[in-house]
């Protein structure tokens, strides 16, 4: 704080610019900020991966600034057919339907097979374990119903201003959705 | 061989009945006779609302307190402890994301992408701290930045660095936002975030380049006092330029300067400036108006070079956006076809690309005549900062006392104390011991 000059001091010409630069900046930020607060939203975004355009390509697992990524495969059982042989769980030449290790697609065994009804297998996802590298998705999607896609699980998302997986998405999937619609799932009446 | 043929025969089998049942589902979920209910997925929520305007509210706090702690309280322990805080709540709980630096990104990304609305935290954000400059200097820098706050704690042994690369370097912060602007505009994405050093270090993940960079700003923080708030931070450009024109200003002397030179070491971050004489010295007088009028002759050739020299850049800047490479990767790939592994990334993307090539190359199409554009500004906007920096450089300052530079000082608080009026103000030494003034 500059000590006060004396009541009739004259306005040099520095403190007469810094003062008209003061105050067209705050006119300016004010126009600014009510220009924006016109179009601006009071929710907040997150983001997401809209499955109709994930091409699985793994990058999820790799690209996140998490260690272990924040997406996970998430299951939508209504579009599920419980197959006994599924091809999100099973490798493509699988030497007996069983979850042996060496018959499972999923490299942490994180999708869980579970007998419900003859011939119907229920497929659960670990998230501790899953690592969200699309495998079992790329199956399910070439031969099954879809069931299984990726979705970023926010428990997990940093929400970093610029998401690192948005920028290396092959298909661009990526999107800001409004944070009090946080998920793109696939339901079974589309 | 007979797993293979049953496997292919299952095969066979599930896309007929693919083919068969392709109007609905492949394999429809059964009807179970056991009474299993179908689970649904969980749907875990993102971080609440109410908690984000806190976050804000925390922010705003934090702020008030810095400017009372640098005009009311003059203390650098308050501000020391200040710091911690904001280094533990902004940085490690809230990992840095959404910081003011990059804030700026935001709101030209909502000004060009009609998708996108800004919100209100985004807003406060990215306006309080420029606010508060414009009254009161860089207290966002000082108490508030976590960035900051991170560097300050690292630096042991500050070296000054020389005062021609001091001045050489304060235009890169400006060049880094200018870039920062145009790809944020062209909704590439937000290049200030990607090379923010110090956020992985928060989240204490990230890609081996970044962390390694973030060690290396560290490292230099230890002998060179805040480098990247120096140097590299354009947020902290904006506010320089905002502090440039505060209301009040951080004063080391309580009252009034003895001229005892005690404070000259005391700013680790090249900010002190010493008096300079009020008077014009006739002879040179000539001289230094024949050298501003040149300088600001020169200020539109600058600008103008420098829209010329951008406007070449366009095709280059577009580079980086995915679209762009994209298209670009899809016409090579029409000429001269590169294989791509299967199921890689860039496979997939141009498979994409194939499946409807008019749609992707008419946004890249759009894209470079957006890049065009912001290229040509950027250079213009180069030219001008080059421009302005000079003339910044030959305008005369007179200064009666030791006092921080406006723009440079982050008001830190380091200098109170090295000042005997305030050591008398504060009781730490007799009024008798004061230096007697000039």
């Amino acid at each position: 704080m500059d000590p006060k000059p004396p009541e009739n001091a004259p306005v040099t010409r520095r403190q007469f610019l810094r003062n008209g630069a003061r105050f067209l900046t705050m006119t300016g930020l004010g126009v600014a900020a009510g220009a924006l607060a016109t179009r601006s939203t009071a929710a907040a975004w997150v983001w997401q991966i809209d499955p109709a355009r994930c091409l699985h390509c793994g990058n999820c697992a790799t690209q996140c600034v998490l260690e272990q990524s924040a997406v996970k495969c998430v299951h939508a059982y209504a579009l599920c057919g419980y197959c006994q042989l599924c091809t999100g769980f099973f490798t493509p030449e699988p030497n007996e339907l069983t979850t042996a290790a060496e018959n499972q697609l999923c490299p942490t065994a994180a999708l869980k097979r579970a007998y419900v009804e003859d011939p119907y297998y229920e497929y659960t996802i670990d998230e501790q374990l899953c690592i969200g590298c699309a495998k079992c998705v790329e199956g399910c999607n070439r031969f099954g119903n879809g069931s299984l896609f990726l979705q970023i699980r926010h428990d997990r998302c940093l929400n970093c201003n610029e998401c690192a997986i948005a920028r290396s998405c092959p298909g661009a999937a990526f999107r800001r959705v409004p944070v009090t619609q946080p998920y793109l799932l696939k339901s079974a009446n589309r | 061989m007979l797993r293979r043929l049953k496997f292919i025969a299952a095969l066979g089998v599930m896309s007929l009945l693919a083919l068969m049942l392709s109007a609905e589902q492949r394999f429809p979920t059964p009807d179970f006779d056991n009474g299993y209910r179908l689970p649904s997925a969980s749907t875990p929520a993102a971080r609440q609302l109410w908690l984000q305007y806190a976050d804000a509210g925390v922010f705003l706090a934090a702020l008030g307190i810095a400017v009372w702690l640098i005009y009311k309280k003059r203390s650098r322990r308050g501000l020391f402890w200040l710091s911690l805080f904001s280094l533990a709540y902004f940085g490690f709980y809230r990992k840095g994301c959404i910081c003011p630096i990059g804030s700026p990104q935001n709101i030209v990304y909502g000004l060009f992408n009609p998708d996108y609305a800004v919100p209100v935290t985004v807003l406060i954000f990215c306006f309080a701290p420029i606010v508060a400059a414009l009254f009161a200097g860089r207290a966002f820098c000082a108490g508030v930045c976590p960035q900051g706050a991170l560097q300050d704690f690292v630096l042991i042994k500050p070296l000054a660095v020389p005062l021609w690369l001091e001045h050489a370097l304060s235009v890169v912060p400006y060049m880094f936002l200018g870039a920062g602007l145009i790809y944020a505009g062209t909704g590439t994405g937000f290049v200030i975030c990607r090379y923010d050093p110090f956020v992985p270090l928060f989240r204490l993940s990230g890609s081996i380049f970044i962390l390694t960079f973030g060690a290396a700003f560290l490292l230099a923080g230890m002998f060179v006092g805040r480098p990247y708030c120096r140097f590299l931070c354009p947020y902290g450009g904006l506010l320089r330029l905002a502090s440039l024109a505060s209301k009040w200003r951080v004063r080391v002397t309580p009252d009034s300067c003895t001229q005892c030179r005690l404070c000259e070491q005391s700013c680790p971050f090249g900010a002190m400036r010493e008096p300079a004489p009020a008077g014009t010295n006739p002879d040179r007088l000539g001289a230094e108006r024949k050298r501003l009028a040149w300088l600001l002759a020169l200020l539109p050739a600058l600008v103008l070079g420098g829209a010329w020299a951008g406007s070449k850049l366009g095709p280059a800047a577009a580079q980086l956006d995915p679209a762009v490479a994209l298209a670009e990767r899809y016409t090579r790939q029409q000429s001269f076809p590169v294989q791509y592994g299967l199921m890689t990334p860039e496979a997939l993307s141009l498979q994409r690309a194939s499946g409807n090539p008019a749609e992707i190359l008419a946004a890249a199409a759009d894209l470079r005549r957006r890049f065009d554009l912001a290229a040509l500004l950027f250079g213009g906007w180069i030219g001008l900062v080059i421009g302005l920096k000079l003339l910044a450089l030959s305008v005369r300052q007179s200064r009666t006392d030791f006092e921080p530079d406006r723009g440079a000082c982050v008001a830190c608080a380091r200098c109170f104390t090295a000042c005997p009026n305030e050591r008398v103000r504060l009781g730490w030494m007799p009024a008798a011991d004061e230096p007697a003034p000039p």
